[in-house]
């Protein structure tokens, strides 16, 4: 029988996609598993993994862990390594024969490869890059509320949306909210008339859950028939390369301290200061767009929208003006603090904390009270 | 052998952006600029001309003043170049735009020593969702987040960007490959490019043009073929601004140090 998404009412439950480099898990994959349970709830749904591999069956178990009732597990040499070829094939089989509800795929580099790939061929939309997910409309309208600028009648009215001319209700569609040029707008998107719905995640935004033992035993494993042969494969990897020099751990860091164009005067030095503050708070060095674009600092540093989302505790941003790209990754942290010669930078409207002045001489004397602040405690 | 380009023009988003009350983008305000990754595309496949003197075909999806694009993209040189424009085609999401695309492509022709090339994403969208797209639908292999391009005969070697390192991916031609800026600097328009730019074919493909492509078909293309919707759009309301410290001496610094004691963050 041809696969058919149109009929909604088939597809049920919610699926991760569990991305795996190496046989290890991807932070990621938990991120979106404790997400997932969330949807899953609210539509009353199961939460289920996808999981391929060759021989990973063992990493289950700790999926479940983190919310998933069950793990589809796809194990076979040609899933070891990820290729477009193998993984689209067996997924949309998967997919095709299981029927999911909804479909998230977190938006890493092998994710955005995916995702798109997958949607393409199975004929559904993909909203790409989501920040926000919600099911339940109370819980999306208080989401609104707090993170739009829409007035309150706007938002208690929006039950609805025209769908080829009709009203269609939307409250059991999955609402996937993501900014959109550069940050300057946020969208909400909806994939009404085609099932799965299904989403790329930007890692590091959505929460991991705690781990809970008796979730993990709980966890059910099933292994979906597939077919992938040699025949399917039309690209080969002859390598995978891991960075010589450790990438900067920006997503996990509790203090950042990012640098921009205000450096230009003497870059070596900026970065200099800014690394001495950053190890004085125990935190890493980021950057702005240009700064990684003028090659001063590896891409692995970048927050903002074509970089990282970040929320650490506290964000101090060192020449910085602030542009809606670079807040679009920053806006959330706890605490922001921005050093900036320009009184009228736009970083200075979202900061808790600013400091009109040079971040050559104020730089240091920050590092200095920091530390004696310290040793005074 | 030949190179086709695909390549879309934006607002650029680095500059000013101008919201209007109702939460659009005020596109009228905002500088066009030719996406900064598709730059690197179009570089990759000049790159290739350099090396084999196989001809570069630029297409691209938008309204009539794209072509202005098309000719400079025309001056840095390539050969040819093609507008995909008709109001069938507006408000296609990023499936329908690929369903369009592809029969654009289609209609130029991929052949067996061919390769398809485009930015890994728009700084509009930022999706990186159209490369693949076209490629599932011109049923090509992909390879993604190219940052180096080895081209031996059929078989072409790719770097391919992971977030902890690379992956190096050997596919044969006919392919499509979505390129990163860590790929090329793109070069400038030549003065001779520029003067020989106006004397190149710039080919329109309207609805009627590619209606008889089975991708394009009323359920696939445009609004009503776009799987998605959008339920609403909106601008993130301004953090309010916090305390300005006085100063930029020492003293603001022990002051702001004595805060963030206070409050236990450090």
């Amino acid at each position: 029988m041809a696969f058919n998404n149109t009929d909604l009412a088939a597809f049920k439950d919610v699926w991760v996609f569990c991305e795996q480099r190496d046989g290890k898990l991807m932070p990621t994959d938990f991120e979106l598993i404790s997400e997932g349970r969330r949807l899953a709830d609210e539509l009353g749904v199961d939460l289920c993994g996808l999981l391929l591999g060759d021989k990973v069956e063992g990493l289950a178990k700790e999926l479940g862990g983190y919310g998933a009732d069950k793990v589809y597990v796809c194990e076979h040499p040609l899933l070891k390594v990820y290729t477009t070829d193998a993984y689209a094939k067996v997924i949309c089989q998967v997919i095709e024969e299981l029927k999911p509800e909804a479909f998230l795929i977190g938006a890493t580099n092998i994710g955005r490869d995916l995702g798109p790939r997958c949607a393409a061929r199975l004929h559904t939309g993909l909203c790409a890059d989501c920040t926000h997910l919600d099911v339940d409309m109370g819980i999306y309208k208080d989401f609104l509320h707090e993170a739009s600028t829409l007035d309150d009648a706007r938002i208690d009215g929006l039950n609805t949306a025209m769908v080829l001319g009709e009203k269609h209700d939307v409250s059991r569609d999955l609402k996937m909210t993501r900014p959109a040029f550069g940050g300057h707008l946020m969208a909400s998107i909806i994939c009404p008339r085609f099932r799965p719905t299904m989403a790329t995640v930007r890692p590091g935004v959505m929460k991991k859950r705690p781990y809970d033992e008796a979730k993990a035993a709980e966890c059910q494993i099933v292994k979906p028939s597939f077919e992938l042969s040699e025949a399917d494969m039309q690209t080969e990897v002859t390598e995978v390369v891991k960075a010589a020099k450790k990438l900067v751990d920006l997503i996990g860091a509790d203090f950042i301290v990012s640098v921009g164009r205000g450096i230009s005067k003497d870059v070596e030095q900026g970065i200099k200061l800014a690394e001495e503050l950053a190890a004085e708070l125990g935190g890493v060095v980021g950057g702005s767009r240009a700064v990684i674009d003028s090659g001063w600092l590896s891409a692995d540093h970048q927050v903002g929208q074509t970089g990282k989302t970040v929320h650490p505790k506290v964000y101090v941003a060192l020449g910085i003006s602030g542009a809606i790209q670079h807040k679009a990754g920053m806006q959330d942290s706890e605490c922001i603090i921005a050093v900036n010669k320009n009184e009228t930078a736009p970083i200075f409207e979202i900061a808790d904390y600013g400091i009109c002045g040079d971040l050559f001489k104020v730089t240091p004397m920050l590092t200095e009270a920091i530390r004696a602040a310290k040793a005074a405690k | 052998m030949k190179v086709i380009v695909c390549v879309k023009q934006v607002p650029d988003t680095s500059g000013k952006v101008a919201v209007n009350d109702d939460g659009t983008l005020n596109r009228a305000s905002m500088e066009t600029i030719t996406n900064p990754d598709d730059m690197n595309a179009v570089e990759a496949a000049l790159k290739l001309k350099d090396e084999t003197g196989c001809k570069v075909i630029v297409v691209t999806m938008g309204p009539p003043p794209a072509e202005g694009m098309l000719r400079e993209l025309l001056a840095m040189g390539a050969d040819e170049a093609y507008l995909i424009s008709g109001r069938e085609f507006g408000g296609s999401d990023t499936y329908a735009t690929s369903q369009i695309v592809a029969a654009g492509v289609n209609k130029i022709g991929v052949e067996k020593d061919d390769i398809v090339m485009c930015g890994r994403q728009a700084i509009d969208g930022d999706t990186a969702q159209v490369g693949p797209q076209i490629a599932e639908k011109l049923h090509l292999p992909q390879v993604t987040y190219a940052a180096d391009i080895h081209k031996e005969g059929e078989n072409i070697t790719v770097k391919r960007m992971l977030e902890d390192g690379y992956m190096t991916i050997k596919v044969k031609t006919p392919c499509l490959l979505t390129c990163i800026k860590e790929l090329n600097q793109p070069r400038y328009m030549s003065v001779g490019g520029i003067f020989e730019a106006y004397d190149k074919p710039v080919t329109v493909l309207d609805y009627e043009a590619l209606k008889n492509d089975p991708l394009i078909d009323a359920s696939t293309i445009g609004l009503k073929g776009s799987p998605t919707n959008i339920l609403v759009s909106f601008t993130p309301p301004q953090k309010g601004a916090g305390m300005m410290l006085e100063g930029a001496d020492m003293g603001t610094c022990e002051k702001l140090a004595g805060i963030l004691a206070g409050k236990h963050i450090i």
